[in-house]
């Protein structure tokens, strides 16, 4: 195909389209298929975003499966964010039901989201969350607490050699981000 | 039309509003070497600071200012504004083109660059200091953490990327439409190959790293979340961005080094380049396969085993190709009638450093072994064998083959040849310790270390200052060449010299080929 008489105008055209194409491919093919590899491949411990619709399957009761909670603060978020209980020992296949504890000791509302990671990362995939408060940000008045509630079902195809599962999560204070975003709107 | 022979314009304007690949060229070269310079005292203090154990010169902070703005200084600024006025130079030389394809965007992609640099520069003096975060700049160091100047470094990124743009087209645009009759591709000198596969690199990859910025920029100042995890973002993902572009990068810098070694060798050889259509097949394997292999500088992310398998044996790969091109460069020597003028000492020089730097790569290239070296001084030592070994010394190699053609006087011999020795010496000196402190865990981008670091890290630092000087004497011998310089008249100044360059007189005049030469049985390469 020829853009132009011209060799050397049909040249720079064509190369002129090939980097602006590249510009575009960071945006519109890097980062999307970054996010759905990662989801759907369970790399970096990612677990799905978006509750799991649970299907009725039988209660693996000859398994036992340890279930771990961790949970961080990232850098300069002064909210207090504990896990109930550090540790479950579940079936695969039932529905579990945990607590997360929340308090911000600051006088001020803020908002925070909890990003959650799944230990072996290949444990990710087989870690499903019916309900959790990392689906939606956290808003809490200042000097007020809340119990925040997580669901989950490990699934029966879970690899047989995974005894145990950490689930580890990270709050980060978003306050400041919401607000440009309304501000902005 | 007016006179077709006259000279070059009087004054600044010369310079200013020049559309001839001979002045832009020498801009770029200057300019290259002006930043070089200045990198390279930036290199001075980090070494000076790392002389002896604990903090004596500089705060930490502005150590950190000081290993980013060099390794940005030295492969924006230096390297690669270098290898594009030699192209500029030598490509319508050696093809037979009068000028490049497209002369006023080739001004335009000069120009640009010494504002870009000086915004680089002026945020040392900025509030909260340069960007500090390294050259690789990761987020969210370079988002959440970053200094306000960020965005002024951001800004610098684009602008160099859209002259890195401009000129890789202008060089494709010249070498597919204005060959002289008769110059097929495989007749093409091997600089010219190795430029033309550069210049694909570039227009593929310079838009991926204007992408990454962008999505900083935008982290930074419009709300979006594109590497910050608490907006659903991932800070992984800028690593691999970035070394999309990244890996492509440093064969952008190396390749046209390929192209300067794949001349100079044969010519003191007294013997055409063994294998030019390896060569030529050879350069292009490498430029595939650097797409296929960024992660290998990321394998302690939290990578697949699977992924981890496919980008070790990947980059394996690419040492078969870079094997093919060290074979025939000694192959070429084999049995040559050899003389070892300066040039052909860097290049030889070269040969050697680099093949320890591709070797200690294919020792990081191992995913379980880099656990180890990872972010280490060994991964220092070894892309400075690379980087400056590799391509610093190819280039000086190139500017002492090419001078006298195009001053048409002759530089100092003992003079070149006590530079390559101090050069060659001092480099030894600085970069062959650092293998070991990194082997003994010695971590990159700190101002300080343990105590049983304390040898080495001063032998380094001597080295340094004596590679320092050295380019002080280099830059001696080239003004002295050009101002009082013994005169050449020889077209070929090198006997063992091919190409069409050597049928230039020395110094070419100011338009050259306005008819293109007609190009006889000779083997181009």
């Amino acid at each position: 195909m020829r853009l132009s008489q011209d060799p050397t105008i049909d040249t720079v055209a064509k190369l002129g389209a090939v980097s602006v194409a590249m510009f575009a491919f960071v945006f519109v093919v890097m980062v999307p298929l970054y996010n759905v590899l990662c989801d759907a491949l369970g790399i970096n411990g990612k677990t799905s975003s978006e509750a799991y619709i649970s299907v009725v399957s039988e209660v693996d009761e000859t398994r036992s499966i340890k279930v771990q909670f961790i949970a961080t603060n990232n850098d300069g978020m002064p909210w207090a964010f504990a896990p109930d209980v550090t540790e479950m020992v579940v079936h695969p296949g039932a529905a579990n039901d945990t607590v997360f504890y929340a308090a911000n000791p600051t006088t001020a509302s803020m908002i925070a989201q909890a990003i959650p990671s799944v230990s072996p990362s290949r444990a990710a995939e087989f870690f499903h969350k019916t309900e959790c408060f990392c689906f939606e940000q956290q808003p809490l008045d200042g000097e007020s607490e809340a119990q925040m509630p997580l669901q989950f079902i490990v699934d029966q195809d879970l690899p047989a050699d995974i005894k145990t599962i950490t689930l580890s999560y990270t709050l980060f204070d978003v306050t400041s981000l919401m607000r440009d975003k309304v501000a902005s709107r | 039309m007016g006179d077709h022979h006259h000279g070059p314009a009087k004054g600044l304007s010369r310079w200013l509003y020049t559309t001839n690949h001979k002045d832009i060229g020498t801009m770029y070269l200057w300019f290259s070497f002006a930043m070089f310079l200045l990198g390279g005292a930036f290199a001075m203090i980090i070494r000076a600071e790392l002389f002896q154990p604990g903090m004596q010169l500089v705060e930490p902070g502005f150590f950190n200012q000081m290993t980013t703005l060099h390794g940005l200084i030295m492969v924006f600024g230096a390297i690669m504004p270098s290898f594009v006025g030699l192209a500029n130079w030598l490509i319508p030389m050696m093809i037979g083109a009068p000028d490049m394809a497209l002369p006023r965007m080739n001004n335009w992609s000069f120009w640009i660059l010494p504002p870009a640099f000086l915004m680089l520069a002026s945020t040392l003096l900025m509030e909260g200091g340069a960007p500090a975060f390294g050259w690789t700049f990761y987020a969210p160091l370079s988002t959440t953490y970053a200094p306000p100047s960020v965005t002024f470094f951001i800004f610098a990124i684009h602008i160099l990327g859209v002259s890195s743009i401009m000129g890789s087209i202008n060089i494709i645009a010249t070498v597919m439409n204005m060959r002289a009759p008769g110059m097929s591709y495989m007749k093409m000198p091997l600089f010219v190959w190795t430029w033309l596969i550069t210049a694909f690199l570039l227009v593929a990859v310079m838009p991926v790293l204007a992408g990454a910025v962008t999505m900083m920029l935008m982290d930074i100042h419009f709300g979006t979340s594109f590497f910050s995890a608490a907006g659903g973002g991932d800070p992984v993902l800028f690593q691999h961005i970035f070394w999309f572009f990244g890996h492509p990068e440093v064969y952008i810098i190396i390749l046209p080094a390929f192209g300067v070694i794949s001349q100079i060798i044969p010519a003191f050889s007294r013997k055409p380049l063994f294998g030019y259509a390896s060569m030529v097949y050879a350069t292009a394997a490498i430029a595939f396969l650097s797409f296929i292999v960024w992660a290998h500088h990321m394998y302690t992310v939290g990578m697949p085993l699977a992924g981890e398998l496919f980008f070790m044996y990947a980059t394996m790969l690419i040492a078969v190709p870079t094997g093919v091109k060290v074979f025939n460069w000694v192959t070429t020597m084999w049995r040559g009638a050899m003389t070892f003028e300066t040039p052909m000492l860097f290049s030889i020089g070269f040969l050697v450093l680099f093949t320890i730097g591709g070797f200690t790569g294919l020792m990081l290239s191992i995913a379980p072994a880099d656990f180890q070296y990872h972010d280490t001084y060994f991964v220092v030592a070894h892309f400075h064998y690379v980087m400056v070994a590799g391509a610093v010394f190819s280039m000086t190699a190139a500017i002492y083959f090419w001078l006298p053609k195009w001053t048409g006087r002759m530089y100092n011999e003992t003079m070149g040849k006590v530079h390559f020795w101090v050069s060659f010496i001092g480099f030894n000196i600085t970069f062959f310790p650092q293998h070991f402190v990194g082997l003994a865990g010695m971590p990159r981008r700190i101002p300080d270390y343990a105590l049983q670091f304390a040898d080495f890290n001063m032998m380094s630092s001597i080295g340094a200052f004596i590679y320092g000087a050295s380019q002080l004497l280099f830059l001696y011998n080239v003004i002295a060449a050009i101002t009082s310089g013994k005169r050449v008249t020889d077209e070929k100044i090198w006997d063992g010299a091919e190409g069409l360059e050597w049928t230039l007189p020395s110094p070419p005049p100011y338009h050259t080929f306005e008819v293109p030469p007609t190009i006889e049985e000779q083997p181009a390469h």
